[in-house]
């Protein structure tokens, strides 16, 4: 016997939820406990009191399995709204990199250059190293570290998508 | 000397100033909260983090704690009381092993959407995080088998989140709510104030559907030829009100109805349009009803995978409606083609008023109904005699219905081969009659919930069909039975198998009975007298009427060891991975294997 799979689709959702303790865990609980994938999820504070926080998450899953993860992540107490801004048109993705190279001479002229095409500022530098700052969707920053690999990659520090739609509404 | 207090970081204790302004320590609060709520009852077990709980509950008369014997009791007895009476159950435990005991009849009450209220005692909160004597991670812990929870860190918070608890446990869906209360936070002082209703931030059910939909469900329930309504537990928790409408909607509409385990005595089984319940070991016409129906009503049931049976022949010709309060419930396992997210208790309501101002006629469902007939012919119920002297299972329970449904007794059950059979031949009148553990399917649930429905409705007869392996499984609780003398009955189907797990072997495995016997079985009577209890025992078939009887006529608690027949299944069955039309009989021949695809399913 082999276990089968479905077809998965790459959704990102925003969840709107009460700054209160163990919030987190409660939602990534309900991803492992319900067999659903994160692929990324970042949470910050979005108002003045701290009260409510925004959670982007970026998961795959097949379209009846996205519509059960929208109603699960709905019915926590918590949770104020959820939308899927893949479905609800177009939004506008964006994350944040800290990629550390490390390389004298041409590598390290090479690296420079090849940030400047990606408008990745130079946060930290020492005579053999430099920390790029880049930002955009994941595939740009995705190309760039795999420049960076070549260049003399040390380290990569991501933040995972953070997503807005777009228009005058809110999501 | 003036000693200071001790202070830590999330709680003010009191100052001697202060008392006059008259803050109350949080474990004042939290019995004070229990009292405006109108609870009676608390289940519980004390220990050390609850010290100041039980002192502040041994000082007031107004809340009733009941002692169980272990913690997982309580909260079965909880559930007992709240399915029976229609309020929340609530239950008291200690920190740690009180609060980890609990944890089963918590994920019970999640999956059965019982509302209760779980206080769980905590270490105080400057040693939480420092593995002290006794701690566990109760929210964490609980967090996934609880509908919320919250560890309360200031008691000038306790009130108001005891309230919100209570409101979210019984509003919507209702569940389990944990409120873990360290123990300096029912020492150390607030001031306390009732709250008005509450309007949760984020929280708001939704409670009644659009018109519009209502009167595009009624379009559909009068065009149809073959409709059915499906319906379950969410009626039961909507209240004895939605059960009248159902019985309205059934009567003006003409449509038979079934119903899941959890919904048994939602519609009464007396009324010919009764089809008995569906799935696993539904009736015949029940389930061959909703694979040839062209329109399913799903009325506060959740298309359970022990319903469905194999998902992709599950209702191949029926449009599918499904009215649920719990949104998620909808398009979960079976694809709906509407989905009402409302209180099914409302949609009834709404229904059968649209349909009268309408002034529908009856629709003619007369060729549905003789197909129905058809299959009802079958008698899938009816199962073989023994040979006069031993006591079929089946043969058992019709005896108990017989002489005690006048009675309109309350009848809870353990996990297993005697739950089916109860289901099956036990008719249920009227809703809040039937206590079982149907979604997690917990063993011991039975003579603890009946303890809590008979302390809920003390004038009513409280008999546990039990199985002698399931009844084991929390015998300690004939202790609280005897202590607050409650008459529980406790009926044992004694055929020393843990049956279900035995008629599964036979299925899949060729009979190879690993581990099912039940060895060693205690006397059950001598048990039940050492705790108080009248014991009886019923051998053959010619004690069956005078044993029940004498159970009966006892004024206490008795224990009955019914010894019946040792391999005696549990038919109709579906098979794991099987439709609705591919039932076993009685008189199939079940012995053999299946295979891997089958084996893995549950």
């Amino acid at each position: 016997m082999h276990i089968k799979e479905e077809k998965a689709e790459r959704h990102t959702l925003a969840v709107i939820v009460d700054n209160e303790p163990g919030i987190l865990a409660r939602i990534a609980g309900l991803f492992t406990a319900r067999g659903y994938n994160i692929e990324s999820l970042t949470v910050s504070e979005i108002t003045e009191d701290k009260q409510v926080s925004r959670i982007t998450i970026v998961t795959s899953a097949s379209s009846h399995v996205l519509e059960q993860i929208v109603a699960q992540l709905d019915r926590l107490v918590p949770v104020h709204k959820v939308r899927d801004l893949t479905t609800e048109g177009a939004h506008v993705e964006r994350e944040l990199a800290l990629v550390k190279v490390r390389g004298t001479g041409e590598a390290r002229i090479e690296a420079l250059r090849l940030a400047e095409v990606y408008r990745a500022r130079v946060v930290d530098a020492t005579i053999s190293s430099f920390v790029f700052e880049v930002t955009g969707g994941t595939e740009k920053i995705d190309k760039f570290v795999e420049l960076m690999n070549e260049v003399g990659l040390i380290e990569v520090a991501r933040t995972g998508i953070v997503a807005i739609s777009r228009g005058k509404d809110a999501a | 000397m003036h000693v200071e207090p001790p202070v830590c970081n999330h709680v003010a204790y009191a100052k001697k100033e202060d008392i006059v302004v008259a803050e109350k320590s949080g474990a004042d609060i939290l019995v004070e909260a229990l009292c405006d709520l109108g609870v009676e009852v608390v289940f519980g077990y004390p220990g050390g983090a609850v010290l100041p709980i039980y002192d502040a509950i041994f000082k007031q008369k107004r809340l009733r704690h009941i002692l169980v014997r272990h913690e997982q009791a309580a909260t079965h007895a909880a559930e007992g009381y709240a399915r029976s009476t229609g309020k929340p159950g609530v239950v008291l435990v200690t920190s740690g092993p009180g609060a980890t005991n609990a944890v089963t009849g918590i994920t019970d009450a999640l999956m059965d959407s019982i509302p209760m209220v779980v206080i769980t005692g905590q270490v105080a909160t400057h040693l939480i995080g420092s593995d002290a004597f006794q701690e566990a991670d109760t929210v964490g812990i609980t967090r996934h088998c609880t509908k919320h929870n919250y560890l309360v860190k200031d008691p000038a918070r306790l009130g108001a989140t005891v309230h919100e608890a209570f409101h979210i446990a019984t509003s919507g869906r209702p569940g389990p709510v944990v409120i873990d209360i360290p123990k300096d936070v029912q020492v150390a002082t607030a001031k306390y104030t009732r709250p008005g209703p509450i309007q949760h931030k984020t929280y708001r059910p939704q409670i009644k559907a659009d018109p519009a939909v209502i009167e595009q469900l009624v379009d559909m329930l009068a065009a149809a030829e073959r409709p059915i309504l499906y319906t379950g537990g969410g009626i039961i928790n909507s209240g004895p009100a939605a059960s009248l409408l159902l019985r309205e909607l059934a009567k003006i509409t003409g449509a038979p109805v079934t119903s899941t385990l959890m919904g048994l005595g939602a519609f009464p089984a007396s009324s010919p349009q009764w089809l008995g319940m569906l799935g696993m070991h539904g009736t015949y016409e029940a389930n061959w009803a909703m694979n040839q129906a062209d329109l399913i009503i799903a009325l506060g049931s959740r298309f359970d995978d022990r319903v469905t049976g194999r998902l992709d022949a599950f209702a191949p010709n029926a449009r599918k409606v499904h009215v649920d309060i719990d949104r998620s419930s909808i398009n979960k396992t079976v694809r709906i083609d509407m989905g009402i997210v409302a209180d099914v208790g409302h949609v009834l309501e709404d229904m059968v008023r649209v349909w009268k101002a309408r002034q529908h006629p009856k629709p003619d469902t007369s060729e549905w109904w003789r197909r129905i007939e058809g299959w009802r012919a079958v008698k899938s119920l009816d199962f073989p005699e023994g040979d006069g002297k031993e006591i079929m299972p089946q043969r058992a329970i019709r005896a108990l219905w017989e002489a005690a449904h006048d009675r309109a007794p309350i009848i809870t059950t353990e996990v297993g081969q005697h739950q089916m059979w109860a289901a099956q031949h036990f008719d249920f009148e009227a809703p809040n009659k039937w206590l079982t553990s149907g979604g997690l399917g917990t063993m011991g649930y039975g003579l603890p919930a009946a303890i809590g429905a008979q302390l809920g409705n003390p004038k009513a007869l409280v008999i546990d069909i039990a199985g002698e392996a399931s009844i084991q499984m929390n015998i300690q609780e004939l202790a609280t039975a005897t202590q607050y003398r409650l008459p529980v009955k406790i009926f044992i189907l004694n055929n020393e198998y843990m049956g279900m797990v035995r008629q599964w072997q036979e299925l899949t495995y060729e009979g190879r009975y690993a581990e099912s016997y039940s060895d060693s079985l205690p006397d059950f009577v001598k048990l039940g007298e050492a705790y108080g209890w009248k014991g009886i025992l019923i051998e053959e078939m010619s004690q069956l009427d005078g044993g029940i009887a004498d159970m009966l006529a006892h004024d206490g608690p008795v224990i009955v060891d019914c010894r019946v027949a040792k391999l005696a299944n549990c038919f109709p069955m579906i098979p794991s991975g099987a439709s609705h039309v591919e039932m076993i009989l009685q008189t199939d021949k079940v012995a053999g294997t299946l295979d891997d695809e089958a084996k893995a399913l549950v």
